[in-house]
């Protein structure tokens, strides 16, 4: 019997002995941190290519930045082989306007990494998702540069500076005009630039499929969806950012009970009262427009998803989604920032410790009146 | 999207794994020149050992009996002399002795004919008392004695036997096998649990991609005028425990630390029921069982019939050996089985499986900190959270684990298996488990 124990071409077998179970499925903290950061690369590029290399510098910026406090603080490289310092630069760089100050985009990572992620014990042990809480720090400290925009290159427009559309809107709302056709045709009416691929692409969409079921899409939607719009650096794309989810529902990395339930809040809300601030009534929301624009995408299926700081249960992911999506719409409906999904996301991540505690999977066994 | 609408609560989806050995059929492995007999291989106490060393046994003599309510009795596999009694570890960690049986002399029923046993006319007692004496137990990991087993507390009754061939931890094919060569056997054994129990329905449930053995089973039972149910679930991990399969089945809950008998369901594997009817038809021991030898490190993967005490390492060999290194050597599935150090260790009366795996085939990754992502929580299929429970056990928590379901736990896998930390749950559950009874009983 003692051939057994040696294998073709090697010297003494020594067997592994470990508790159940014996195998494991093809996942690790790794790997899902190295594959959101691969998912979310195409819109990163996508921002840098649009808005200049300045975007690229504060790309490169924000991931340095958090990759050197990560280094500095635990004093080892160790810990970055888990992707989630990278993970969280370059979220945080996706989230920042494409022309921020280098010390903005440092002081935000520096918050996100020292202060959000390691004070409380490194990855796994945040209740804020570190990036959100770095952007939403020094979107108050530095409420100037953070909201400074440029045109995108796809945009033949001579001017530089810009506005984004959700301010432009927030602006007409606050100044008193009623935008009665909906926010995309008073940008329309104001001359906002819209790009030959948005008219073509609408017109395409038009004629071939939409004359079918008789809607008419108005222009100015296009360019939102595949980014040719003033705003954050790695926001803009929602085609980019919806692909990269392709990857990761396919890889179980993410699951359907957040974003569908965000989806279901913010698109229900947007709907039912999105209109309210226009002047047009309730049931006259414009749905499209809100979710192709700003960091909806971006929130819903990259950030809110976020393994550490949303609950555990599926009951209680929906209520956590469908939470931020809620107050996401407040907020950018009735509330005094043209953006909410941040501020929500983060006001939901500080109630995942209570959603936790209260929702509760039902155990096996204890349903009542179930014995005989 | 599909998958997510069939899926029950809980569970996972691991690699099936099943390829290799499915389509093979049962030989039988060859009798051991020397074979290792534990006189603990059920859920109670070990027996109580009745031959001495230096004794000459036949095949199928009793050597160890029944103690205590939840004993087996242990019979000689092979015909010899007793030559040695040793401490042994089970593959499951515990200790006890073991007959070393060296082979000579001649086989008493190996090849040999038997009309079968008219046990239709025979009672319940008679019933329960032979599968009592071949030492019968849950051949399907659980050890618990049959003929205890299907004695039922006073005032119970049970209304739906299931007969389990649900066999979904990855690379088993030995269930399979069985009710395809042998669904006569299987029937038959399902009759005298019937006869035992008289329930009111009969269902024979197995994974929605056994096709073969359920419509094998569904055309016997029709051409004997047998009124069974044959039912296929969809293929969730551990849809075969006991617990959840008769909730699968009936729609009832077993209430907690109860047994199925309380709701009225009792449940057996179909591999129980094949040695229940070998037992009483021709009251044979229970001295052998199928098996699948599989996994990447094994040259020629099998499903084979070995005698009870056969060591891994002679089964190894039959099969040609390791092709590659082995990193672990699995008894039983690689969700619940146990990876043994030493590969003389004997097959049991439970060893559904022998699994020589690869580093390739495991996945191992080191342990990193919770990152509270739930995964556990969601794969519960009894609805814990066991990254709760690790933690609070890991802080000697006993009560408060108590409380949050420490004890509910089936020990099926699925959280640890899912764990994207790697984190080793099951380990901690097991082991936290058997903490807190020694602190409760202390206190």
């Amino acid at each position: 019997m003692s051939d057994l124990h040696s294998a073709p071409g090697s010297a003494r077998v020594t067997l592994t002995q470990t508790a159940a179970p014996q195998f494991h499925e093809r996942i690790s903290t790794q790997s899902i941190m190295w594959t959101v950061c691969a998912a979310l690369l195409p819109a990163a590029m996508w921002g840098c290519y649009v808005y200049g290399f300045a975007a690229l510098l504060v790309l490169a910026t924000a991931l340095f930045a958090s990759v050197a406090t990560e280094v500095l603080i635990t004093r080892s490289h160790k810990t970055l082989c888990d992707g989630s310092a990278v993970l969280t630069g370059l979220l945080l760089g996706m989230m920042m306007p494409p022309t921020a100050p280098w010390y903005v985009v440092v002081t935000a990572a520096v918050f996100a990494i020292g202060v959000v992620k390691w004070s409380f014990g490194g990855l796994g042990s945040n209740w804020m998702n570190p990036a959100l809480a770095g952007r939403v720090f020094v979107q108050f400290s530095w409420s100037g540069p953070m909201t400074r925009w440029v045109m995108p290159r796809t945009l033949d427009v001579d001017s530089v500076a810009a506005a984004t559309p959700l301010s432009l809107v927030q602006n007409a709302v606050n100044a008193g005009d009623l935008l009665l056709t909906g926010a995309s045709d008073y940008l329309s009416g104001i001359g906002f630039p819209r790009s030959a691929l948005d008219s073509g692409v609408t017109e395409w969409l038009n004629h071939n499929l939409l004359a079918r079921v008789s809607v008419h899409l108005p222009p100015g939607y296009v360019d939102p969806f595949v980014g040719n719009v003033p705003g954050s650096l790695g926001e803009g794309s929602a085609l980019l950012l919806l692909l990269g989810t392709v990857v990761l529902f396919g890889k179980r990395i993410i699951t359907w009970e957040i974003p569908t339930a965000f989806f279901c809040g913010f698109a229900g809300l947007t709907w039912l009262l999105g209109g309210v601030p226009y002047g047009s009534g309730l049931f006259s929301g414009d749905v499209l427009f809100h979710l192709v624009s700003g960091s909806a995408i971006l929130v819903m299926f990259y950030v809110a998803t976020d393994p550490v700081t949303s609950p555990m249960t599926t009951a209680g992911m929906l209520v956590f989604g469908a939470g931020a999506g809620i107050i996401a719409f407040l907020i950018r409906a009735f509330g005094g920032a043209p953006e909410g999904a941040a501020l929500a996301l983060l006001f939901m991540n500080a109630c995942t410790p209570i959603i936790n505690r209260v929702v509760r999977p039902r155990r096996f066994g204890y349903r009542m009146g179930s014995s005989r | 999207m599909i998958s997510l609408l069939r899926r029950p609560r809980g569970g996972v989806y691991p690699d099936n794994r099943k390829a290799r050995t499915r389509t093979l059929p049962v030989w039988n492995a060859a009798v051991p020149p020397r074979s290792v007999v534990p006189l603990l291989q059920h859920a109670g106490d070990a027996s109580i050992p009745v031959v001495r060393v230096g004794d000459r046994v036949r095949e199928g003599m009793l050597i160890g009996r029944a103690a205590g309510t939840m004993g087996a009795n242990v019979h000689a596999p092979v015909p010899g002399i007793v030559t040695g009694l040793r401490t042994l570890t089970l593959a499951d960690g515990r200790r006890c002795e073991a007959f070393v049986i060296d082979l000579e002399g001649e086989f008493d029923r190996l090849g040999k004919h038997t009309d079968p046993y008219d046990w239709d006319r025979a009672s319940v007692r008679e019933l329960l008392r032979r599968i009592g004496d071949c030492g019968v137990v849950g051949m399907s990991g659980s050890g618990i004695p049959v003929h205890r087993k299907y004695r039922l507390p006073r005032g119970k009754e049970v209304d739906h036997l299931i007969v389990n061939g649900i066999e979904n931890e990855p690379y088993l094919s030995a269930d399979y096998r069985l009710m395809v060569e042998m669904t006569d056997g299987v029937l038959e054994g399902t009759r005298i649990a019937e006869r035992i129990l008289k329930p009111l329905r009969v269902t024979i449930a197995v994974q929605a991609d056994s096709t073969a053995a359920a419509s094998g089973l569904r055309q016997r039972i029709r051409e004997r005028g047998l009124g069974y149910a044959v039912r296929c679930l969809p293929r969730n991990y551990p849809q075969g425990d006991e617990k959840l399969l008769a909730r699968a089945i009936t729609g009832r809950e077993v209430p907690t630390e109860r047994s199925t008998v309380e709701i009225g369901v009792m449940v057996s594997s179909v591999a129980t029921v094949h040695a229940v009817f070998e037992a009483v038809a021709y009251e044979k021991p229970s001295i052998e069982r199928v098996l699948t030898l599989s996994g990447g490190a094994l040259r020629t993967p099998a499903n084979v019939k070995a005698r009870i005490g056969t060591p891994v390492a002679d089964l190894i060999a039959e099969c040609g050996g390791f092709a590659a290194m082995p990193e672990k050597v699995v008894i039983g599935g690689p969700m619940m089985g146990y990876a043994i150090a030493d590969v003389s260790t004997p097959v049991t009366k439970g060893t559904t499986a022998v699994l020589a795996l690869t580093t390739r085939e495991i996945h191992h990754g080191s342990e990193t900190p919770c990152i509270r992502c739930g995964r556990c929580v969601r794969a519960c299929p009894v609805g814990l959270e066991p990254t709760l429970l690790y933690k609070m056990l890991e802080h000697h928590e006993y009560v408060e684990a108590r409380d949050t379901g420490l004890f509910d736990c089936i020990e099926c896998g699925c959280c640890g298996f899912t764990c994207p930390a790697h984190i080793p749950l099951v380990e901690g559950i097991k082991n936290g488990k058997n903490a807190a009874r020694t602190a409760k009983e202390r206190s």
